[in-house]
């Protein structure tokens, strides 16, 4: 009898063991997933309440542009009705929330969500990405596991990875790495009681091959371009900062409003100098 | 008037400044030429650097082609020199003439800074020849070029008359008779012959006999006073227009089936890609007309995000594009033919072949592809870039364009400054949302504000940032009150720290109860 050599099914399929990991700068986050983001898998950011879909999308770019992008294109995909309720991305938004812009961006409008999928997974082929958001609002039943599968095969297949924001949805079961929800955190203020950097809460509810359960409040340090734990920055001594986190308003250290009229060249310059003025 | 009788009629477009003009028009070195200072182009002759265009200003200042450029520029420090570049100066009018191609079929280029146009039997399209010169000088006036033009009967008459005569021409024959001898084109000996010879007009030279002429100046002035007056036509070679490219394929008998219109198309393909080489064009837009054998014709256009001959990527479009077609394309008895036309192309150099082992191709095809597969599928405006416009009122700062059409540009934003928040931003609403608001004192920072029916409290605000309304936009705007509402934004923070940007529309010397809106939301 002669013995048939096995074919080796090892090297047909793509290599799932190791993922590229993309470090978060946060410790505990990092040791948490393994040794940061898994690129080429399906992360889902759900926005803790409605409400939070701003800082929802906003971790999401964060992730998308400063973590996994490294500058790469990114692509963002939107339903057509979601534009109302969620807003119009701003591209200076999105440069002073993460510092620096993706060397392209571009900004799909589906119809309805089946064509959304469609662009999704078209857009997972491009291997030249760095990262596809899929911002899907509302519960959207045709987001199931089926669908999440697929859109995980085109994503191995390329090492793209999707971010599925999800905005108004309960978790349904699905093939992403992760799972996370995201709500807003008060921020540490700045000098005269003024909002500060972008802080996320954040709870890992699922990891595929890890642990979850856990939480942070991160704070996004955009000149670093890493994430910070605010919980542990908090009480850091930053002369620039003022330590009057979860205070109340105080009234008396609210300046006098400071007017100016804005021209093209100082426009960011109002708030700016007004807070100079309280510092000193 | 129009003239009856005549056989031709040519109008000769000079540009006395063509190279200094083409600089101030391209956008390319705008840092390099201040707009208002005088502009010299200079170019290596022998061993020195020598002035060989100028632009008004300089020649008004008395400086001259030819000059070196050492004396140009002790005489006038202030000058904006460059190099002078021919080729480019060549192709550009080129370009223009294709443009005259509006005009007249039959357009003619007069190098290196003449253009000719054959308007016998297109004037009268226009009202007359001299509605359609002064149409021409606008369309070059637009581009920023300083224009003089002639018409006459004779190519080389206009373009003597266009260079040599004062304008405006009122009697073509006398204005030929008053042009100077140095208008014939002669040679340098000749035309000096001429002048010491006292015939200072061509006119003058006319008057003689053509024998004595020839024996004294050459053959070379007798060919040239023929050519003025007519009597001899010069040789012209007229630009080519170009034409779109169109491919036709019949059937002897309708064809149904869908492989037979596949395998019609490839060949289609394989035709067009091999004349867009020929070219040296790659098609950016394909357009395929399926004409049914009961005369219904069915178009489907798709159009590439870069000039592309790959039939491939040009058959996964159409693939795309049916797949896309709300109801299917139905052949009913069949299709006797199909066509192929290619109404946009670009100029498209071969490119070197990639290695075979090197993997992925061109990462920026892929991205176009992407761009191009989608804006078949969903229809061009729904891929789209973001740029940055010129103005500082927030929703009217980016607007966003097709991605099909506009190549990716970096965005020329400021970048932030460090240890500072965001202070715009990332989600907008255009139009921004009405919002209940409590202040403390009417033009103070907000206390609480109703938002979708929920009643949330600030915590933490700064402010205000003060926009003014676009004033010089508007008509009237110059006056008080006449320019528009001008805004207070302030970044707020809730209780549960979310983050807004809220507005008062209106100062309180403005309006008397100014309305609140929240603009945007921060992460």
């Amino acid at each position: 009898m002669i013995a048939v050599p096995r074919p080796d099914l090892s090297l047909a399929l793509p290599d799932k063991a190791a993922p590229l990991r993309c470090p978060t700068g946060v410790a505990s986050l990092d040791a948490a997933l393994g040794g940061g983001l898994a690129a080429g898998r399906i992360h889902e950011i759900h926005a803790a309440e409605p409400d939070d879909g701003a800082s929802a999308a906003g971790f999401a770019a964060l992730l998308a542009a400063g973590v996994l992008g490294r500058g790469k294109p990114l692509v963002w995909l939107r339903e057509r009705g979601a534009v109302r309720a969620s807003g119009i991305v701003q591209a200076e938004g999105l440069l002073e929330l993460c510092g620096t812009l993706p060397r392209d961006c571009l900004f799909v409008l589906a119809d309805d969500t089946p064509a959304l999928l469609r662009a999704g997974h078209d857009a997972l082929r491009c291997a030249d990405l760095g990262a596809v958001l899929l911002e899907a609002r509302g519960p959207m039943p045709r987001l199931d596991l089926t669908a999440s599968r697929r859109l995980l095969l085109a994503a191995e297949r390329t090492g793209v990875t999707l971010l599925l924001l999800r905005i108004g949805a309960q978790p349904v079961p699905s093939a992403a790495d992760t799972r996370w929800s995201v709500s807003a955190a008060p921020s540490r203020a700045l000098a005269a009681n003024a909002p500060g950097a972008p802080t996320f809460d954040l709870a890992l509810l699922r990891q595929r091959a890890g642990p979850s359960g856990l939480s942070w409040r991160l704070e996004w340090n955009r000149d670093q371009r890493i994430f910070q734990d605010a919980a542990r920055e908090r009480f850091s001594t930053n002369p620039g900062h003022r330590d009057g986190a979860d205070l109340g308003p105080a009234r008396g250290e609210r300046r006098e409003p400071c007017y100016r009229i804005v021209t093209d060249d100082q426009r960011c310059d109002g708030p700016k100098s007004a807070r100079r003025a309280a510092v000193a | 008037m129009i003239r009856i009788g005549r056989k031709a009629l040519y109008l000769a477009l000079w540009f006395p400044f063509l190279p200094t003009d083409r600089l101030r028009a391209e956008p390319s070195s705008p840092s390099q030429t201040p707009p208002d200072a005088p502009l010299v182009l200079h170019a290596r002759q022998g061993g020195a650097l020598r002035l060989v265009a100028l632009d008004a200003a300089a020649a008004q200042l008395g400086l001259a082609g030819g000059m070196t450029l050492a004396d140009a520029r002790a005489r006038h420090p202030d000058l904006a020199v460059q190099e002078h570049d021919p080729a480019a100066d060549a192709l550009w009018l080129e370009q223009l003439g294709q443009d005259c191609i509006r005009f007249t079929p039959h357009v003619t280029l007069l190098p290196p800074d003449g253009i000719g146009l054959d308007i016998t039997g297109t004037a009268h399209l226009f009202g007359d020849e001299a509605a359609l010169a002064e149409l021409v000088e606008d369309h070059c006036a637009a581009l920023g070029l300083t224009v003089r033009s002639a018409c006459a009967g004779t190519l080389a008459a206009a373009r003597a008359l266009a260079r040599h005569a004062p304008l405006p021409i009122t009697d073509e024959a006398a204005a030929i008779r008053a042009l100077p001898v140095s208008a014939l084109g002669l040679d340098a000996e000749a035309t000096r012959a001429c002048l010491r010879a006292g015939l200072k007009t061509v006119g003058d030279l006319a008057a003689r006999p053509a024998a004595s002429i020839a024996a004294r100046f050459g053959m070379a002035a007798v060919t040239a006073l023929h050519r003025l007056s007519g009597e001899e036509q010069a040789p012209s070679v007229p630009l080519a227009v170009e034409t779109p490219l169109h491919f036709t394929r019949r059937f002897a008998e309708p064809v149904a089936h869908q492989d037979s219109i596949a395998a019609a198309l490839a060949e289609l393909l394989d035709r067009a890609v091999a004349a867009l080489r020929e070219r040296g064009h790659g098609g950016r837009a394909f357009r395929l007309e399926l004409h049914r054998s009961d005369g219904a014709v069915h178009a489907l256009d798709v159009a590439a995000a870069a000039p592309t001959r790959d039939p491939a990527r040009i058959q996964r479009l159409f693939a795309e594009r049916i797949g896309a077609l709300a109801d299917p394309l139905d052949p009913g008895f069949g299709y006797d033919s199909i066509t192929l036309a290619i109404p946009a192309a670009q100029r498209l150099d071969a490119a070197q072949a990639a290695f075979a082992d090197a993997g992925a191709g061109d990462p920026a095809s892929a991205l176009a592809e992407l761009v191009e597969q989608l804006s078949t599928r969903l229809g061009p405006g729904r891929i789209r870039r973001l740029a940055a416009q010129d103005s500082h009122i927030p929703e009217q700062a980016q607007a966003a364009l097709p991605a099909l059409t506009h190549p990716a540009a970096p965005l020329r934003l400021s970048a932030p400054a460090p240890g500072e928040p965001p202070l715009r931003p990332l989600l907008l609403f255009d139009p921004p949302q009405p919002v209940e608001v409590i202040a403390e004192v009417p033009d103070g920072p907000p206390l609480r504000f109703r938002w979708q029916r929920k009643l949330l409290e600030v915590r933490r605000y700064e402010g205000p940032e003060r926009i003014a309304a676009e004033w010089w936009r508007r008509r009237g705007g110059e006056a008080p009150g006449g320019g528009g509402l001008t805004r207070d934004y302030y970044r707020v923070e809730d209780q549960r720290g979310r983050r807004f940007w809220i507005f008062r529309h209106g100062l309180y010397a403005e309006r008397a109860d100014p309305r609140w809106f929240l603009h945007g939301l921060f992460a």
